[in-house]
């Protein structure tokens, strides 16, 4: 219980520490940001493809504020502790995470989330100058599903930051576990709504988005963007909801699981 | 002399060739991810298709070409251009770079020719392959000549390509820190992967002249397909020459005033 004590009263300080990391590497952060061009790549050809009509739900106006909305949210459930844990676990330096008194994924969620601040303010103002570029776009009207918005990105987050964490616990058994992270990018740029929304697929195979409302991927981009357009009742929002967290919590066990096998692993061979 | 240069170019093709060996495994996961994403690439593409529009003139087997040859040149850029000039700046910045100017040949050759990634060849078939389904879908195939002029502008959009490179190492003369610009520049080119009329106004225009993707992607697949105009290409190609010696002269500049890390 003490121990739980004790991170509670150092999470703060690691939050403030993880932060002024994040300020020391604002102009790279800008960079990152600018550089997330996708959203912008695909909302040029939908646009462009919507001119003649609407696609299902989506004209331009709503395509824009999909795209825009795509990109906010890509930018702050970002996580890279896989990348942070292959390094360390590979250099060795993993053990100094051992040494600390607060479990080393508690110290990982710290400073990922310490970056989301910063990712948020800088870049909310790109995309507000681009909607004001463009014209406004419509967005949820019910005031009820504001924290459903919150809880579905944090939820994304979350679902992003265990997975990564969950490749990284490979990185005991495995040399690199760099090629699953290109495994699993390739699979959330196919499946989560980051291309096109996912409703697009049922013009092609109706049950196609059926099947991706059941996958990991909606839940880490199509999902939340999906809430904050209002495109979902309450209902709706709450089933989503339901599934995202299962998610997590799929994630979160098999997480613990392999962390148990893998310091195992690692106190016998690796330190 | 230009027998030299071309025994010194495969010294550092075989150097490459043989330090990329060493990682396999790599080459094999790249391999497959090469393909996985040039079918993601695709995606959009299909669903489309399902719309059954045109989009400004542009059906569906047509765009296909266009993202074929964007996974090509891709290949190529991320094969033989970038992987070298990302050395150089990594080399201004620890000062290593004094080593290859004290080398009795032309500075500009060598840093261009330090790293080579083999391994992109995969991305250059996929493109090719890529290719191949559009022209299949379409029903018939290019012409020789039109695979000529492809290729002519291939060659233009590499040197494109290579110049704005070049611009940018040169620039990392005087302010040091440019990796980050030069990402930033690589997730530009993202854009290139549909027809450059997909773009409107300003960005259209942005996009042919300032970074020419409309060059690098959307003529080689017009020409291929047989709808480009003769002066269209002829202009493609004056430009591509002028942009290369407008960057050669540069770095010849920029070299002049290079003074090493320390001092």
């Amino acid at each position: 219980m003490s121990r739980l004590a004790n991170t509670l009263r150092a999470y703060p300080t690691l939050l403030r520490i993880g932060f002024s990391e994040m300020l020391a590497y604002r102009a790279e952060m800008l960079v990152w940001i600018l550089a997330t061009t996708m959203p912008l790549v695909n909302l040029a050809l939908w646009h462009t493809v919507a001119e003649g009509g609407k696609i299902g739900r989506f004209g331009q106006t709503e395509l824009i504020g999909y795209f825009l909305s795509a990109f906010i949210v890509r930018q702050v459930t970002g996580s890279w502790v896989v990348w942070e844990m292959n390094q360390e676990i590979r250099s060795g330096r993993f053990s100094m995470r051992l040494l600390r008194p607060i479990h080393p994924l508690i110290a990982y969620t710290a400073e990922n989330l310490a970056a989301i601040p910063l990712r948020a303010a800088l870049s909310l103002p790109v995309a507000l100058i681009a909607l004001g570029l463009v014209g406004g776009a419509g967005f949820l009207k019910d005031p009820a599903l504001v924290p459903a918005v919150l809880l579905a990105i944090f939820g994304s987050w979350l679902i992003s930051f265990l997975n990564q964490a969950l490749m990284g616990c490979m990185a005991f058994f495995l040399e690199s576990s760099m090629s699953l992270v290109y495994i699993w990018t390739a699979l959330f740029y196919g499946l989560s709504g980051y291309f096109f929304p996912l409703e697009f697929l049922s013009l092609k195979t109706p049950r196609a988005t059926a099947i991706l409302h059941g996958l990991p991927f909606y839940y880490m981009l199509g999902f939340p963007v999906e809430v904050v357009l209002g495109q979902h009742d309450r209902g709706e929002v709450l089933r989503g909801l339901g599934v995202e967290y299962a998610w997590v919590a799929f994630l979160l066990t098999l997480t613990l699981v392999l962390w148990r096998a893998g310091i195992r692993r690692w106190n016998a061979y690796g330190a | 002399m230009l027998g030299r240069y071309v025994r010194l170019l495969w010294i550092q093709l075989r150097t490459s060739l043989t330090t990329s060996m060493q990682y396999r495994w790599d080459f094999l996961v790249e391999g497959l991810m090469a393909g996985v994403f040039a079918l993601l690439a695709l995606l959009p593409l299909w669903v489309f298709q399902s719309t059954t529009r045109t989009l400004e003139g542009w059906t569906f087997p047509e765009m296909v070409v266009v993202v074929g040859w964007f996974t090509l040149l891709k290949g190529i850029l991320d094969g033989a251009v970038n992987p070298a000039l990302m050395e150089v700046v990594e080399r201004i910045r620890q000062g290593t770079l004094d080593f290859v100017l004290l080398k009795p040949a032309d500075a500009q050759f060598l840093v261009s020719t330090t790293k080579f990634v083999p391994w992109k060849v995969v991305d250059v078939l996929t493109g090719v392959l890529v290719l191949a389904y559009g022209f299949t879908s379409l029903g018939r195939w290019p012409m020789p000549l039109h695979v000529l002029v492809a290729l002519v502008l291939l060659v233009s959009s590499c040197l494109v390509l290579y110049s704005i490179w070049i611009l940018v190492v040169s620039a990392a003369f005087w302010v040091v820190r440019l990796d980050n610009l030069a990402y930033l520049f690589t997730s530009l080119f993202d854009f290139a992967r549909w027809p450059v009329t997909v773009f409107r106004g300003a960005v259209q225009l942005f996009f042919t002249f300032v970074i020419p993707i409309a060059l690098m992607t959307t003529y080689p697949a017009m020409a291929l397909l047989g709808k480009l105009s003769p002066r269209t290409g002829l202009l493609a190609v004056a430009g591509a020459m002028l942009f290369a010696t407008l960057a050669r002269l540069v770095w010849l500049k920029a070299i002049s005033k290079y003074t090493s890390a320390s001092s």
